[in-house]
């Protein structure tokens, strides 16, 4: 159908393609982790080869949130915590887009854990990509979900008393199919897991690692990673459900002990996303259904002859 | 109060079968002809507890559960029972019988289950009945329907004992229970309703009393539809094919309707974590392309109130059905209010811009919820359909012609690939999706997968291509721009003619009411009218943007104005006079908030004290009368 004739097109893809013509002057400060984001989204995009007009990205509030003034694509900037209920809707609307959510560790985690905890139980078929700077970077520096305990900030001045977040075992607990985390400071393993995850079928969660020299200058993203998936001193089976979540236990403990773990933690490649499940039940169209407000053929079912005889 | 009507009340204990007792009733009874209109009454609880419907049936239309009732089945008591074994909980035993007699009308019909019930229990039972003249029937419909080995079926046992009294047919209940009943329980139902009505036929003088069907005979085909079915037509016939909420009573049922049928039109329907979700999926699915609908009942819908703005901001179209129950917080669940009216009004921060449309019967709900998606989508903005528990619970009879219309799928401004390539665009290739100088406000829209129509959407102030700015002239053009569309859906409105007016159009007083009030105010209209008094009355549909010239023009040609709502605080009352800027020495308000929906008899005591009297005592109902105030 020619009414989303962007969808599907073969051709070579110019990461700058991807670049705003008009650069907007950039709001992130010198440093900041999350052009590192940008950097690989723009590298991975058109390996996948997903051009800038397939492909919606959804972010939410925060510095992070800001990734789609720079990343040429269609967008939406949605509220602090909501990128995920929009870019699920989004999918399922249209499954042949590609759906990509965004935004902080605030923004996911906190505000928006709700929604990410059931994504990934849902196990929609999106990339889900995590600014983790242990911080509130927009709002200037307060403690977030993933800040070490003990972090001090304005709004926790004696030093947080809570545990930090471990979001890579809370979304393997609650479903989602692939989940990774990589850091600003590897850039290649940052492209390649996030090629892998726009091209997984399924919810793709990566926790990407990402300074804030602003307001967060003793965080541990500074400190080397271990690639976990390349060193020999772990040995584990990422397909392995029971063995992943032993590593994540470790990854997660071992960040705020200074040694950082990046990596593969769990593919799996077989559970079935959410919309093939939804249409494994008769639950969703097989036809895209935005591509049917387009179809001048399509014969629009009404309650009067459908549903109003039972009322009779 | 007319004579040849039945008020027909059924009680019980939540569990018992009333609600599908009295539909079926109900719906029998339109098919011999008459006119119907059912009204709830049920606590907050799951088994057990007391609870009613009442059907009303005449040959005139009815648009309103009238006044009190003139035949009662009190046919369980309030225990739930476990149907396995003779396990009950509760301790509301007689109420089914008890509760119900105040209303009950002179000369009427009670009809008990002695099977469950104990008439003698009853503090001057009986000299209440004499005093009363009601007739009463003491059956033991439990031990007839266990007789045929299916206690159960008592429900059918009383409704034959019904048509036995009331001089009834059976064919038409009969009829019914073909349709809906399986073979298996078809043959004993039939038994049973056939054994209690020539039981009672032969052993009780069924004619004493002055209370039967009256007859009618409808020109064309009618169905029996709830306001909740309605919307979830009118939204099905506009093109919606997306649905996601979370569960609160009584938007439930919009969603249950809607994710019952969509399916089956190759729709989506979602059930999400929180209504904060299932509002930001509506606006995701509408982003994407696809007709979107969303809603909730008071705390559900607070929670929407940012997905709300967002649609707004974004200007993506949007419907939110909010369903109003008697709040503040989780409130009275079943039980209905019109407290919400400033709620939908006004929440969402920032200068926001919404429409609110509140039909008034289960026909303009269906209407309305044709013109919410279709102002939503022509004009790139939310509209939230308002109603209550009242309307979208009750049954009544609508010509099957009204649903005969032609589906309305399009999405509104929105750009084929071709006509894009036309727009304007940036440099960088990016389609300038928010225009500032554009007819009526509405910038045309792309959807993401479209050749040349990338765009940013955000809730962040932003520029024609969709890039977040602050410039001061940008603010103010988009600002100004978003704003205009009000305007234009105004004129838009004033052509569709919405609204509801009832009496003579020259009369002294006038009473303005909006939402489910409408119906039983214009039979309280009907009856002053006919008591010798000048009156007329003017049902507001369109909350936002509001219908000023409409209601200035009805202030102004009447003396004085009674507003009627189901508010503690007079909110409706509040938006006139906001909107009007004057007017405030004329209007006086009557207002209801005790969990139940106005009786005209209580309109027409309402203003005869209120308007006529001038003394400022409504009456003895649970109603409350705000004398006049200056601006
Ligand atoms: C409902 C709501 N609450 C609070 C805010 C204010 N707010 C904006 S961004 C933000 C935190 C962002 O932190 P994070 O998600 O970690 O992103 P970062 O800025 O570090 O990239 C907050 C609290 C908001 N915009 N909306
Ligand atoms: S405040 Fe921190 S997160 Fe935000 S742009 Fe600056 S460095 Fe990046």
């Amino acid at each position: 159908m020619s009414t989303f004739s962007a969808i599907g097109e073969e051709r070579e893809i110019d990461r700058d393609e991807y670049t705003p013509g008009v650069e907007p002057q950039p709001t992130w400060c010198p440093g900041c982790g999350d052009f590192s984001v940008l950097k690989a989204l723009k590298q991975a995009l058109p390996e996948v080869g997903r051009t800038p007009e397939e492909t919606l990205l959804c972010t939410g509030i925060g510095c992070s949130g800001k990734l789609n003034s720079y990343l040429d694509t269609y967008g939406f900037h949605t509220i602090h915590g909501r990128s995920l209920p929009v870019a699920r809707a989004a999918k399922l609307a249209n499954p042949d887009l590609e759906v990509i959510a965004a935004g902080g560790d605030g923004d996911g985690y906190g505000i928006g854990g709700n929604h990410f905890i059931h994504t990934a139980r849902e196990n929609h078929d999106m990339a889900y990509i995590v600014f983790n700077n242990e911080i509130f970077g927009l709002t200037k520096g307060q403690t977030s979900p993933t800040s070490p305990k003990g972090h001090k900030s304005k709004t926790q001045p004696s030093g947080s008393a809570k545990e930090p977040i471990k979001p890579l075992s809370m979304s393997l607990n609650a479903g989602a199919s692939y989940v990774a985390r990589t850091a600003a400071v590897n850039p290649n393993q940052a492209k390649e897991i996030i090629t892998e995850a726009i091209e997984h079928d399924g919810f793709a969660h990566v926790d990407f690692l990402t300074q804030c020299p602003t307001w967060n200058k003793d965080a541990r993203q500074y400190v080397p990673y271990i690639d976990v998936n390349e060193s020999d001193d772990y040995n584990f089976d990422k397909t392995d459900r029971v063995e992943a979540a032993e590593m994540m236990r470790e990854t997660e403990e071992s960040l705020y002990e200074g040694e950082v773990l990046t990596g593969r933690f769990y593919v799996d490649e077989d559970r079935p996303s959410y919309g093939e499940e939804k249409r494994a039940i008769g639950e969703m169209p097989e036809e895209p259904l935005a591509e049917r407000y387009w179809d001048d053929d399509y014969e629009w079912e009404r309650s009067h002859d459908m549903f109003l005889d039972k009322h009779a | 109060m007319t004579d040849d009507e039945l008020i027909w009340r059924i009680s019980g204990g939540s569990g018992d079968g009333i609600a599908s007792t009295s539909q079926n009733f109900a719906k029998a009874l339109m098919r011999s002809g008459l006119n119907v209109f059912t009204h709830r009454h049920y606590p907050s609880r799951i088994r057990g507890g007391h609870t009613y419907t009442e059907v009303r049936a005449s040959e005139d239309p009815v648009n309103s559960r009238g006044d009190g009732y003139n035949f009662l089945l009190a046919l369980g008591d309030s225990f739930a029972r476990n149907p396995q074994e003779e396990a009950v909980y509760g301790n509301e035993e007689i109420k089914p019988l008890s509760e119900n007699l105040d209303e009950l009308r002179e000369g009427g019909v009670i009809v008990y289950d002695e099977g469950l019930l104990d008439a003698s229990e009853i503090p001057n039972f009986e000299e209440r009945a004499e005093e009363n003249d009601w007739h009463v029937y003491p059956l033991d419909l439990r031990g007839l329907a266990r007789d045929q080995g299916r206690e159960v079926m008592r429900n059918t046992a009383g409704v034959g004992a019904t048509c036995a009294i009331t001089g009834m047919e059976l064919d038409h209940v009969q009829d019914l229970m073909r349709d809906a009943m399986p073979e298996k329980i078809l043959e004993p139902n039939l038994e049973i309703l056939q054994i209690a009505y020539d039981q009672v036929r032969e052993e009780y003088d069924v004619d004493a009393p002055d209370v039967s069907v009256p007859t009618g005979e409808h020109d064309e085909e009618q169905l029996l539809m709830s306001g909740s079915d309605a919307i979830s037509y009118g939204a099905i016939d506009e093109g919606c094919r997306f649905i996601s909420g979370y569960p609160m009573t009584p938007w439930t049922e919009v969603f249950t309707i809607m994710t019952k049928n969509l399916p089956k039109l190759g729709g989506i329907s979602e059930q999400v974590e929180d209504e904060i979700a299932a509002a930001a999926l509506a606006v995701g699915a509408s982003h994407a392309g696809v007709k979107a609908m969303s809603g909730s009942s008071g705390g559900g819908f607070a929670l929407m109130s940012e997905p709300l703005g967002l649609a707004e901001m974004t200007e993506t179209p949007v419907v939110l059905v909010e369903a109003m129950r008697a709040g503040p917080s989780t409130g009275m669940p079943t039980k209905p209010e019109q407290s919400d009216l400033e709620h939908v009004l006004y929440t969402s921060q920032g200068d926001s811009q919404r429409v609110v449309l509140a039909p008034g019967t289960v026909e303009e709900a269906y209407e309305q919820s044709r013109l919410a998606f279709r102002l939503a989508y022509e004009y790139q903005i939310p509209s939230i359909l308002l109603y209550d528990q009242k309307l979208g619970g009750e049954l009544t009879n609508v010509p099957k012609s009204h649903f005969d219309r032609e589906p309305n799928p399009t999405l509104g401004k929105t750009l084929s690939e071709d006509a894009l390539a036309d727009e304007p665009h940036s440099a960088d290739g990016k389609f300038h999706r928010f225009q500032h100088d554009v007819d009526d406000g509405v910038s045309p829209r792309s959807i993401p997968g479209q050749k040349g129509g990338r765009f940013l959407a955000t809730g962040n102030e932003h520029d024609p291509t969709g890039h977040i700015s602050e410039s001061p002239d940008n603010r103010v053009a988009q600002i100004d721009r978003r704003t205009e569309k009000l305007a234009a859906i105004r004129d838009d409105l004033d052509q569709v003619d919405t609204g509801s007016y009832a009496g003579p159009e020259e009369a002294e007083y006038g009473i303005l009411t909006f939402g489910s009030q409408q119906g039983t105010v214009e039979e309280a209209v009907g009856r002053l009218n006919d008591a010798g008094h000048s009156v007329k009355s003017y049902g507001v549909s369109d909350m936002l943007p509001f219908p000023t010239e409409q209601v200035a023009e009805f202030i102004e040609s009447v003396d004085e104005v009674l507003v009627v709502e189901m508010t503690a605080s007079g909110q409706f009352r509040g938006l006139v006079q906001k909107n009007l800027g004057r007017y405030g020495e004329k209007l006086s308000s009557l207002l209801k908030y005790n969990g139940n929906p106005f009786e005209p008899a209580e309109i027409v005591d309402g203003f005869e004290a209120a308007l006529v009297e001038d003394d400022g005592d409504a009456s003895g109902h649970q109603t409350t009368f705000v004398p006049a105030a200056g601006d």
